[in-house]
């Protein structure tokens, strides 16, 4: 875990001199303690109970570090013939590749223009973008459904990744941020050397704008890795199903057995606990950005 | 793909060609979104307000009732208005709950200066996990007779309640659920106070300001702009919110919005009507009665800012 020390404190607290400084750090301290462990709580339980054997799931005080540790739980709840995990994994990481190349893509292009093309009406299309940023998704569900009913992918992928080929409103509006902060001159270059548009696109703007392209791409794999209601929408066929329709149906399964559905929903949270410790301060940007938008 | 090609530079008297030229090449590039809204956001919105004053059940032709929908809705839905009760008071506790505890963390967090990033990130972890995994754990963290939190409350000699499966509790039990994953309002509190001034609160200091006036006359005005972003983006979440209500509501054999209606958020109303009972037409009224009570909502929000919310003229200038 990325522990780093602020600078611009001038005085670590055990060299401070006033008490009132001391009492302030002992109060700040013993609160962040509690509550980070109240709020990583839920997370340990998770664990113990996903290594339990079934009888000490049932134990009150409870079994905190599980005795045998059963490994074999995680086989179990993935190997489960009328759950196959691995397809549903597999189906994940499809929807998941499918919409990251469609919504890198096309932001990029319509960023681009947006950042840097003049015409009449981009104003107005401009305010616009902005505007449906703030339009509950629930009023579109009912009229995009019958559409792809009639289309006839309705049990297939295509609902949930062709939009993403569309541009996204939020992506597109953090890019164009991004584009507009960058010097012209590397692009003006680039067209003196005769380069078309889309080659300064690919040739200048990508390379220069990968920390943006980043945290688009952390944020969209996680939404769409928690995305329930699309796929429980569209797809049917249980052999169809991601991750989290297929953790929530082992959920809803009467007679479930507590230690294995705790470690299917271990190795359904743990790709995004590894992608966060990885790209940390992708998603803290991320998610800054987001709010310093007004 | 010709069109694509550079603008040409050279040529002066050429100028308003160019100009043509550019704004061809803005309509191919935004072309995309441009489409996209117009077929999966303007023409579903146009759509549904037509379906709205229909019967469809999708099998049999649509049918024109008029306002035969809202009617019902109004006067003979029981379910409405249970599920806006249901979502009404989701909202006013789980938005409240999650901004002023998100506030409270973010201002310890900004206090400390070691080990931050450890505790940034337990506040933050939960706030990225899937929401099936999320519901998935609290339903058995506040498993009645087997879970931690009940056990916790035994010791103390107090007989904790069935939570998902009594219909007093079972909506307090998704509001605390919620307040869990406030990581992401955290973090935007924790950037909009570090961007206060350090000086602001210097003078203050010097003018001998204590700790309380110092927070509510620098700390709470300079951050207005952020706490009004959250709250928006809240207000606008809990009344579309339906996984964990779903999840929960609906496992071993459970109803949607079980038990007794008591977790029947608006959106398990909609869906329900939408795809277990095939009404689109009514599902559609329904939609844009969300719809506009989250834009009134919305506009109200956004009219009272002026009274309380702080914008510097030059920001961070």
């Amino acid at each position: 875990m990325a522990i780093r020390s602020v600078p611009g404190r001038s005085i670590a607290w055990w060299r401070s001199k006033t008490l009132g400084r001391v009492v302030h750090d002992l109060v700040v301290y013993a609160l962040l303690i509690v509550l980070s462990v109240l709020f990583l709580f839920p997370f340990f339980w998770m664990i113990s109970s996903a290594l339990k054997p079934q009888w000490q799931i049932f134990v009150w005080p409870p079994q905190w570090i599980p005795d045998p540790i059963m490994w074999q739980n995680f086989a179990e709840a993935l190997g489960n013939p009328l759950l196959p995990f691995h397809l549903f994994l597999r189906n994940t990481m499809i929807i998941e590749v499918a919409v990251l190349v469609g919504r890198l893509v096309s932001c990029t292009l319509v960023a681009y223009g947006f950042a840097r093309l003049e015409a009449p009406g981009k104003d107005v299309l401009f305010a616009i973008l902005l505007a449906s940023l703030m339009l509950p998704g629930s009023v579109t569900m009912i009229p995009k459904f019958i559409l792809f009913n009639k289309l006839g992918w309705v049990n297939t992928f295509l609902p949930l990744t062709v939009p993403s080929y569309f541009g996204e409103a939020y992506a597109i509006f953090l890019m164009r941020q991004f584009f507009l902060s960058l010097p012209r001159e590397l692009e003006e270059a680039a067209r003196m050397d005769g380069a078309s548009t889309l080659q300064v696109i690919l040739q200048v703007i990508v390379p220069l704008s990968v920390p943006v392209l980043t945290v688009i791409a952390i944020l969209t794999f996680k939404d769409n890795w928690n995305d329930f209601m699309g796929p429980l929408i569209y797809l049917n066929d249980a052999r169809l199903y991601t991750l989290a329709v297929g953790l929530a149906f082992f959920n809803g399964q009467y007679d479930v057995q507590m230690n294995l559905l705790m470690a299917a929903s271990v190795v359904v949270m743990m790709p995004l606990i590894i992608l966060f410790f990885v790209a940390q301060r992708a998603f803290v940007e991320g998610i800054t950005l987001t709010g310093l938008k007004g | 793909m010709t069109a694509l090609a550079p603008p040409r530079s050279t040529a002066t008297p050429r100028r308003r060609s160019q100009a043509h030229h550019e704004a061809i090449l803005f309509y191919l590039c935004i072309a995309p979104w441009l489409i996209g809204f117009l077929v999966f956001t303007a023409g579903p919105m146009i759509a549904s307000f037509v379906l709205s004053f229909t019967q469809w059940d999708m099998m049999t032709p649509a049918r024109w009732i008029g306002l035969e929908n809202y009617r019902t809705i109004f006067a003979a839905d029981e379910y409405f208005w249970q599920s806006l009760k249901v979502t009404a008071v989701y909202s006013l506790f789980s938005v409240p709950l999650k901004l002023v505890t998100a506030l409270f963390l973010a201002i310890l967090l900004n206090e400390a200066s070691r080990g931050v990033g450890f505790f940034r990130t337990a506040f933050y972890l939960p706030s990225i996990m899937a929401s099936v995994a999320a519901a998935v754990l609290w339903s058995w963290i506040l498993n009645p007779k087997f879970g931690p939190v009940n056990g916790a409350l035994g010791v103390l000699g107090i007989q904790g309640p069935g939570w998902f499966t009594d219909p007093r509790y079972a909506l307090w039990g998704l509001i605390m659920m919620s307040a869990w994953g406030l990581g992401g309002e955290v973090l935007i509190f924790l950037a909009g106070l570090k961007s206060i001034p350090h000086h602001l609160y210097e003078a203050a200091e010097l003018d001998g300001a204590g700790r309380r006036a110092r927070f509510l006359r620098i700390t709470l005005p300079m951050l207005s702009s952020t706490i009004f972003f959250n709250f928006v983006m809240a207000l606008i979440g809990s009344f579309q919110a339906f996984d964990s209500a779903y999840i929960i509501s609906t496992a071993h054999a459970g109803t949607i919005g079980s038990p007794m209606n008591s977790t029947l958020l608006y959106m398990l109303h909609l869906y329900r009507n939408g795809f277990s009972w095939w009404k689109m037409g009514y599902a559609s009224a329904l939609a844009w009665i969300l719809f506009l009570i989250i834009l009134v909502l919305t506009l109200a929000v956004l009219r009272s800012s002026s009274l309380w919310v702080y914008y510097e003229g030059e920001r961070r200038a």
